[in-house]
């Protein structure tokens, strides 16, 4: 081990010439996906893109309110996975990305890419699903559009949903509050998502009970501000795809900070574990969408941590690790026998180890 | 290149004179190819590498393993408090 | 889950260790020749962790990384047709081949499915008799079996669409071309559990004879893999060079009979290129004459292939143990998993990808201290 890693070295000036077409990492949440965003749509779009928070919702300012705004498309394959359909992520994905900036979702809208064939009773049931979904997260479906493709170019079924959401005064979410000595919260056990949906996905299809955990994550965060006047409360982010890693590693980027977790704090359920051991995955790797970091001043943890585990969706509630002001813009962990190991973004595409 | 993974067989049967057997990782459950372990039975653990039996797992061998790890050192610490005694 | 996580027990590692810190008073430097010993290791931070005086030096255990350059761009020209449907191990959709990998492939149109089992494969062709169904049968010997199973399916089922690209290595004679090179600064090696379990520990004896050095079948998880070195370390230490099975769960001497008679009735023993080493006589298995009517390679005459391999790349010297992957230059810069110049770097076992994935911080033991307090609250 010679000079410490210079981690804005690691990347490549242009990657993008690399690959003169789109690959199927492109969209895994990984480091391929952000640098799509960051050398060619970023640039491409210009002027127009001058505020734009790519991996946030956008805070707008309209008429004296704040609003939050986000969208996200959903291309899942299988269209239906244990505990739940593409209907489920496309409403909790987007109300979940709206509450991380500590906003009450109001409404979604919807549109839909369908692909010549499809069943239309696979339709409705996602529809009612969806219906279901925004009933419980307290959102209207507001708008919507369809729009059909020929066969064999779809993947089924595209749904893309916005959302838009009021911030309250005095409450302000975002990584630049990220500070030195923030505790880090992950709301529950990770990593349940991800192995749902490869459970049933053709080519690594296995048996297990793991159900997916989406879920609307806005009431969680509800409390957690009603419990906090202080506003010790920094930053939250959902850990959607590329798994928690990715979510703290982002982060870390973003607010040039270091975070330091311990791997034994981690709640990871046996069920998880065992899969991600059989397909060589890491859990912090894998896809969650109902689980979410938080990071709050010391001063506050406490009294958050409190409220989360009085909700639902808190129960397991857990201060992983803290940040630190060693190694800025990386994150590493404490491992299970006592080593140090720097944690990194997932590539691209999640393939089950062979080896 | 060796991701061998210990997992419980909990079903066994026959494809067109090839042994499958599904088998249980702590939770997930896979079918594997049991042609190499032609001796292994529900109930025994065996290594799966790629869906294929490798070998069986030997419980015997395995706790013994455990065992040793475990009481490594003791004897070293057991003369240590000797000493200081004698001294 | 049973007969693993009992194997990562942080008390009885923090035994081993001690163990290990007892027992050693020289400079001693042991090889793992297997990839997953190597994650094992790297990720977990054994090495970290261990006594200054022993090195550990990662070997050419990935049968990814080592799979000659001409046989990866084989696969791709056979994958590019549009009449084959192209199976393989999810490890090496991104190997580099001279000019593009199987994901590129992929993307412009080629069929390329990821497997987890070479049954897979033959559950494929049976879905698609109008294709060629073509299975990249890579790995060591622990892989063989099942790839062999491919062959004899085929056949026994009249799968006519149905092919193999072969290019297995075997480990012994790896290992006897590392400790024959004169500049080898190895003292003991940990041979791959899970190899032994298929092909049983006999072949290990006479190389322990002939190069002195201690060989220590060991298994995967981390306790298994302290143990493997504690004991190549303790016959170091006494001067003896011994063959020793640290992994009985699971290997027996004479290792799975069936699994050797199907691996004798299908392969044939013949010289390989290991990507990086070169040509090392007697150390790959192709498919056996009378299995021939189902090897990809002559039934896609795919002929002769120019290879160019990056310049920059130092695969070689870090599969023989002779370069740390951060001691290469293009490590971290001009080659990261992202954008990998050699298939070190590209396979998640490769030792360069281990060390980019778990690179550790300058001061290795670095202190968490509000983080290792947490443990407490």
């Amino acid at each position: 081990m010679s000079e410490a890693i210079d981690v804005e070295a690691w990347s490549c000036p242009v990657p993008l010439r690399d690959h003169e077409r789109i690959l199927s990492g492109h969209g895994g949440g990984g480091k391929l996906s952000a640098e799509l965003v960051d050398h060619l749509f970023l640039p491409a779009f210009g002027e127009a893109a001058r505020g734009a928070t790519p991996t946030d919702a956008a805070t707008l300012l309209i008429g004296g309110a704040r609003l939050a705004f986000s969208t996200d498309s959903y291309v899942v394959q299988p269209l239906f996975f244990p505990g739940g359909n593409i209907g489920d992520l496309a409403v909790n994905g987007t109300v979940n990305d709206v509450a991380m900036s500590g906003a009450v979702p109001v409404a979604l809208s919807t549109a839909f890419v369908l692909e010549e064939g499809l069943e239309l009773s696979v339709l409705g049931t996602i529809a009612e699903t969806m219906g279901r979904a925004a009933v419980a997260a307290g959102v209207q479906l507001a708008t919507g559009d369809t729009k059909v493709v020929d066969t064999g170019a779809g993947d089924g079924l595209t749904i893309t949903t916005a959302g838009i959401g009021l911030i309250p005064d005095g409450v302000e979410l975002a990584p630049q509050r990220i500070s030195v000595g923030d505790r880090i919260i992950l709301s529950g056990p990770i990593g349940a998502h991800g192995v749902a949906v490869m459970s049933v996905r053709e080519g690594i299809s296995f048996g297990t009970d793991i159900v997916s955990d989406s879920a609307p994550l806005a009431g969680l965060v509800a409390t957690m501000l009603a419990a906090d006047p202080d506003h010790g409360l920094h930053c939250l982010r959902d850990a959607t795809r590329g798994g928690m890693a990715a979510s703290l590693c982002e982060l870390a980027a973003t607010a040039q900070v270091g975070i330091a977790y311990q791997e034994r704090l981690v709640p990871v359920p046996d069920s998880v574990r065992s899969a991600c051991q059989f397909l060589g995955l890491d859990p912090i790797h894998v896809a969650n969408e109902g689980r979410m970091v938080a990071f709050v001043a010391p001063g506050s943890a406490d009294a958050v941590l409190e409220a989360m585990r009085a909700h639902p969706m808190g129960a397991e509630a857990v201060v992983i690790g803290e940040v630190v002001d060693d190694h800025p813009g990386m994150v590493v962990a404490r491992t299970g026998i006592g080593a140090t190991r720097v944690v990194d973004m997932p590539l691209g595409e999640q393939l089950p180890r062979i080896c | 290149m060796c991701l061998g993974v210990p997992g419980q067989v909990t079903e066994i049967r026959d494809d067109r004179g090839t042994r499958m057997a599904t088998v249980d990782f702590g939770g997930v459950r896979k079918e594997v190819c049991l042609a190499y372990t032609p001796e292994a039975e529900v109930g025994q653990y065996t290594v799966i590498h790629a869906g294929f039996a490798i070998t069986l797992l030997d419980e015997a061998s395995a706790l013994q393993t455990l065992k040793l790890f475990d009481e490594m050192g003791l004897l070293e610490e057991e003369l240590g408090l000797v000493e200081a005694a004698a001294s | 889950m049973k007969y693993l996580d009992e194997y990562s027990d942080p008390e009885l590692a923090a035994k081993l260790f001690a163990q290990i810190e007892a027992t050693v008073t020289r400079p001693w430097a042991i090889m793992e020749v297997c990839g997953g010993q190597t994650h094992t290791i790297v990720r977990n931070g054994i090495d970290q962790l261990l006594p200054g005086m022993v090195e550990l030096i990662h070997g050419p255990g990935c049968p990814v990384c080592v799979t000659p350059l001409e046989t990866i761009d084989k696969a791709l020209m056979i994958a590019a047709r549009e009449d084959v449907i192209f199976c393989s191990f999810g490890d090496m959709l991104r190997v580099p081949g001279s000019h593009t990998d199987l994901f590129g492939v992929r993307s412009r149109g080629g069929d390329v499915r990821v497997v987890y089992s070479p049954l897979d494969a033959v559950a494929i062709a049976e879905d698609n008799p109008d294709k060629q169904v073509v299975f990249f049968a890579i790995g060591f010997e622990t892989t063989a079996p099942g790839n062999a199973m491919v062959a004899h399916q085929a056949r026994e089922r009249g799968l006519t669409n149905l092919s193999l690209l072969v290019s297995h290595v075997l480990v012994p004679p790896a290992i006897a071309a590392i400790a024959s090179s004169p500049s080898s600064r190895v003292d003991g090696f940990l041979a791959a559990g899970h190899v032994c379990s298929v092909m049983g520990t006999a072949q290990y004896a006479p190389l322990v004879e002939q190069f002195k050095l201690p060989i220590v079948v060991t298994g995967f998880e981390p306790l298994d893999v302290l143990d493997g070195i504690r004991r190549t370390l303790v016959q170091l230490e006494e001067g003896r060079h011994e063959l020793e099975n640290a992994y009985p769960r699971a290997v027996q001497a004479e290792g799975n009979l069936p699994a050797q008679r199907m691996l004798g009735d299908v392969f044939q023993v013949v010289d390989r290129k290991w990507r990086g080493i070169g040509t090392i006589p007697l150390s790959g298995w192709k498919l056996a004459d009378a299995y021939a009517d189902v090897d990809a390679e002559i039934r896609f005459d795919v002929g002769h292939i120019d290879v160019e391999e990056s310049t920059l790349c130092k695969s070689g010297e870090v599969l023989q143990g002779l370069l740390k992957p951060n001691e290469c230059p293009a490590f971290g810069k001009e080659c990261t998993p992202r954008n990998p110049l050699g298939a070190t770097m590209v396979s998640s076992e490769g030792a360069c990808a281990a060390y980019f994935q778990y690179r550790r911080l300058d001061d290795a033991r670095t202190t968490l201290p509000v983080v290792d307090a947490a443990v407490a609250r």
